[in-house]
């Protein structure tokens, strides 16, 4: 009699199946009510933006900060008689514009009548005490209110970067998904490199509302609301009275300085010439200015001290010199004569030992000096015996951080070029090049580029001995432990050939560049004037002082500007004045440099480097 | 002792496929429930609900193994010892177990948190099939009777006073066992008949609509048949007892249930009454599922399942977001996959060839179909609101896994039930 019974039980399952499903169709499909309940939006969802990290130099002076905006939304279904020319005056629009917006907003993609979408964005505080009073006169309009970038001082544009709204190719390929339209996002230096930590997390708070749009409180008593998170504060290694100063020396002129703290990598200034006041792209107005900016024949917004690349000139000599020593090839008592049939020089004691040779930068000395790093007799073939010692070479430059980015903890820092037998095989085909095809290498000239900061690398390496710390420009990430550790290179080259080069280094201040002599401070220096088809030769130096116990090493480029010991040498120098001692006594040497005129026609058509 | 054989071509793999299509779906589910668009989260993200079910769906597959690999004797031997440790868990909760969302059914361990009287469903299913199942028993002694209702009612009394009522009915669904086992329907028809009149009673104003209802279907009874005067005595005491029913109503709501319960029943009758407070849980669910409309808003793109309008969104409310995202057709497939289900177990159960597997089998399948009548049934407000999960979509490790390991139990004995005649 039980079998009967299992009849009944399926029967009961399906008849409960079939009577939920009748039961949905009648309140899914028959009854539209629940559908137009849903819609009715009875709950607002408010965004509250976070604030944006804030950005300090390594004393911690506040260099970028946020402001109060305000962006006005609309419902557009809220709005009911609408009167349009008060809000024209309120909100200080033209009739004409008023009716753009309006197309404007129908055309976003996210519009919907019932969600607040941006009508007018970014209202200054000024705009905002003025239209707080009359917004309730204007149902379905909103004021949420957000931030945006402002800065202590108008200098270190470049390395700060500057932050605006996401576009769309961006919004595509976000993959964190973490961004909306509208959202503003770092797009250059510290504020595109560090975005995942200045950007904070977005709350979000609940109101109800009844029927008729008026808010009845948080809902659930603020059970789903969300705080926002503000993001991480950046303390940088930026020394903003020395970028300051650095910006001021530079100023009116084409060109980079780097400087950095040796034992650390620490980027102290980081200066791009000509350069932008970062107030410019903030704000409502960044648009605009944008254009501007952007367009502008002097590029302010490239950031030359990591993408412009330069042949380095006669400050590659050091290099040079602690590549033979450490190969054998060189020694302190080795000697050239000054001939001048390759390449060619200026007057100085001859014939040289190594000392000299650094230190009054004599071409032909390298010339001979270079050929030895090359051809070691390796091969009886001249063309591979090339090959081999230019390998080599190349080996060991690129330990001195040279030919590749050196990983600087900003976007799109370019490597420059260290050319190796691949290049010269492309250029002149394989074995159809040697020593004398290259040989423009061994002043720093040639195929060689290198960018600023690798430059002030350089001296930084100089200072240390033979290694140097990744330069890098965010020294701690407050509240968080994401701050990648710093790296330490080896260049693989005796401490005790460095000495050497520092002596020499030290007297060659004395021989060619007599102005970055600072009384009481010993300075290690050397400059270069690399040769510029284009125009007028570009004026180099590279510093690291004190002597003992190094406490900044800099290297300044300036474009067009001539010999390295007048231009370059000079900024250098004062900006080590003003880091080690606080201030700049050599006031004569301040408004030469200030006043900027480095030229003479003289020596203009005096060639080659010093 | 024979070694293990292999047994995949023995299972029951329509009722595993079911099983997998439904656990994928609630999982994408749960993601749909807890998704925000502002944040947008990924599936796989560890701090929410769908993240931390991936991961009791990849233990479920490690249990799903144990209890395959486990020879099917065990689960008949050591029933009466796996009830005994369940209820002795179960108390235990009382004693030191935390509290979560009012009930005192949780215990700790660590980070990790367990609800025993999940794993009570099937330790009883075990022993409730063992004691049918033993030799000589006869479903028409009432001290087998007795013996019956007091091993669900243990379990039930314990997670009563552990304040989970909606637990605690479940068990009520192995009166369909008994009564598949052969015990009087007599019980099972009250029982039902009372529930039905009690809410009939509620969503009727006037009594006197209901008595009259009553009145013509007795007539009718009366008329149709034969036996008259047999028939009108029962059927008098029956109308009596009705009408005691109908008048209990109020008494029963106003003095025996708790403030929560008779904010239940009231949201049921007439949810409008005060959409914001107690009718809030059945006028947002049913709002969100009414919203879908025929194939509803599209995944992840639902407006009224997101941020808890609809309290319990990833756990007892889950069927909110099939039904606004995924509308009637979505709804459609649930209720058949479920249906589909319970006939399959239904079916298995048929075709065991002892009376241990059979009566397990018809507990597994009473069970699910509790728990999927009492969960759809809440959530579209034809049931009022008890606080139970919709097996295999609700969020819940231990649900999740106290389910598999009903259903899993019952594929084991299935694959096995050819040896059962060689251990006979």
């Amino acid at each position: 009699m039980n079998e009967g019974r299992k009849e009944i039980i399926r029967a009961l399952m399906v008849l409960t199946g079939v009577i939920f499903l009748v039961k949905l169709f009648f309140i899914q499909i028959l009854d539209d009510r629940y559908a137009q309940l849903a819609d009715s939006n009875s709950i607002l969802k408010e965004v509250e933006y976070p604030f944006r990290g804030l950005i300090y130099d390594r004393n911690g002076k506040l260099l970028v900060y946020n402001s109060p905006e305000y962006d006005l939304l609309i419902v557009k279904k809220e709005i009911g008689s609408f009167d349009s020319a008060a809000f024209c005056s309120v909100f200080d629009l033209s009739r004409e514009e008023l009716r753009i917006k309006f197309k404007e907003l129908r055309a976003r993609k996210e519009y919907s009548p019932v969600k607040p979408t941006l009508f007018i964005r970014q209202l200054s505080n000024y705009d905002f005490a003025k239209i707080q009073e009359h917004i309730d006169e204007f149902p379905g309009f909103y004021i949420q209110p957000r931030t945006t970038r402002d800065y202590t001082t108008g200098s270190l544009a470049n390395a700060l970067g500057y932050v605006s709204e996401i576009s769309k190719t961006q919004l595509e390929k976000d993959s964190t998904k973490l961004y909306r339209q509208g959202d503003y996002i770092g797009q250059s230096g510290i504020e595109a490199q560090y975005e995942h930590v200045l950007r904070g997390k977005r709350g979000v708070r609940y109101k109800l509302r009844n029927v008729s749009g008026i808010e009845k409180g948080s809902f659930k008593n603020g059970e789903f609301d969300t705080l926002s998170v503000p993001g991480h504060d950046l303390v940088t290694t930026i020394d903003l009275d020395l970028q300051e100063y650095g910006e001021r020396l530079l100023k009116g002129k084409v060109g980079s300085l780097v400087a950095i703290e040796p034992s650390t990598g620490e980027i102290l200034s980081m200066i791009s010439g000509p350069s932008y006041d970062p107030t410019l792209l903030t704000g409502r107005k960044f648009s605009s200015n944008f254009m501007l900016v952007s367009s502008d024949t002097t590029k302010p917004l490239f950031t030359r001290p990591l993408m412009a690349m330069y042949p380095p000139g006669s400050i590659f000599k050091i290099v040079q010199t602690l590549i033979g020593l450490q190969e054998g090839v060189l020694h302190y008592d080795t000697r050239f004569p000054c001939d001048r049939t390759v390449v060619n020089c200026h007057n100085h004691p001859n014939p040289c030992d190594l000392h000299m040779a650094v230190q009054y930068s004599c071409n032909p000395y390298f010339h001979q000096a270079f050929r030895r790093i090359i051809n070691q007799n390796k091969s009886p073939n001249t063309f591979i015996d090339s090959r081999i010692g230019l390998e080599n070479w190349h080996d060991y430059v690129s330990r001195f951080g040279l030919g590749k980015p050196l990983g600087v903890d900003l976007p799109s820092e370019k490597g420059g070029q260290m050319p190796g037998s691949a290049l010269y095989n492309r250029i002149y085909g394989e074995g159809r090049w040697k020593f004398s095809t290259i040989y423009s290498l061994a002043i720093g000239q040639g195929e060689m580029l290198i960018t600023p900061v690798q430059m002030a690398n350089l001296a930084a390496i100089m200072a240390n001995k033979g290694y140097y710390f990744t330069p890098h420009l965010v020294k701690e990430i407050r509240g968080s432990n994401q701050l990648p550790a710093v790296v330490k290179h080896e260049t693989g080259i005796d401490a005790k050939y460095f000495t050497f080069v520092q002596d020499a280094m030290s007297d060659a201040i004395y021989g060619t560049a007599q102005r970055a002599v600072i009384p009481g401070i010993e300075l290690c220096g050397k400059t270069g004037t690399a040769q510029n088809p284009h125009g007028y030769d570009h004026s180099v130096f590279m510093a690291f002082a004190p002597k003992e116990d190094p406490k900044i090493a800099i290297a300044v480029y300036v474009e067009n500007a001539g010999w390295g010991g007048r231009a370059a040498a000079s900024i250098a120098s004062l900006m080590i004045e003003r880091y080690l001692t606080g201030e700049v006594k050599r006031l004569a040497l301040q408004d030469y440099v200030l006043k900027g005129e480095f030229l003479d026609k003289v020596v203009l058509t005096t060639p080659s480097t010093e | 002792m024979r070694r293990q054989e292999d047994i995949s071509g023995k299972m029951d793999w329509l009722t595993v496929l079911i099983y997998l299509v439904m656990v994928v779906l609630g999982w994408l589910n749960i993601y749909a429930a807890v998704y925000d668009e502002t944040v947008h989260p990924s599936i796989f993200d560890l701090s929410l609900n769908s993240g931390r079910q991936l991961i009791f769906i990849a233990v479920s597959f490690i249990i799903i193994l144990a209890i395959l690999v486990v020879d099917m004797r065990f689960y008949e031997t050591a029933a009466w010892l796996i009830y005994g440790v369940v209820l002795f868990l179960m108390v235990l909760v009382l004693v030191v177990g935390r509290e979560v969302g009012g009930n005192k059914a949780w215990l700790g361990f660590g980070s990790f948190g367990g609800q025993p009287s999940e794993f009570a469903k099937f330790a009883t299913a075990l022993v409730v099939a063992k004691v049918i199942g033993s030799i000589g028993f006869r479903m028409d002694n009432l001290r087998n009777q007795i013996i019956l209702f007091a091993l669900i009612g243990f379990p039930m009394l314990i997670i009563l006073a552990q304040k989970d009522t909606g637990t605690a009915l479940v068990f009520t669904a192995f009166v369909l066992v008994f009564f598949r086992e052969g015990m009087s329907p007599f019980l099972m028809i009250v029982g039902i008949a009372s529930a039905v009149i009690f809410i009939l009673t509620l969503l009727v104003q006037n009594e006197l609509y209901l008595y009259g209802g009553i009145g013509i279907i007795l007539v009718i009874t009366i008329l149709a048949g034969k036996k008259k005067f047999k028939r009108i005595a029962l059927l008098t005491i029956g109308a009596l007892a009705v009408a005691g029913v109908i008048q209990s109503v109020d008494y029963v709501i106003n003095n025996v249930m708790k403030p929560h319960q008779q904010n239940r029943i009231r949201a049921l009758i007439n949810p409008d009454a005060d959409p914001l407070g107690y009718g809030w849980n059945v006028t947002q669910s049913k709002i969100a599922i009414g919203s879908g409309g025929f194939s509803g808003k599209g995944f992840l793109e639902g407006t009224q399942t997101k941020f808890d309008f609809v309290p319990e969104q990833s756990t007892d409310f889950i069927f909110c977001t099939i039904g606004e995202e995924h509308g009637w057709l979505g709804s459609l497939v649930v209720v058949g996959l479920f249906v589909t289900l319970l006939l399959r177990i239904v079916y298995l159960a048929e075709r065991q060839k002892n009376r241990f597997a059979r009566v397990y089998g018809y507990s597994v399948a009473s069970i699910f179909f509790f728990h999927f009548a009492i969960n759809i049934g809440m959530t579209i407000g034809l049931f009022p609101v008890i606080g139970i999960p919709l097996p295999f979509f609700s969020y819940g490790g231990s649900a999740l896994w106290g389910f598999t390991v009903l259903l899993f139990i019952l594929l084991k004995l299935d694959a096995h039930r050819g040896q059962v005649l060689q251990r006979l």
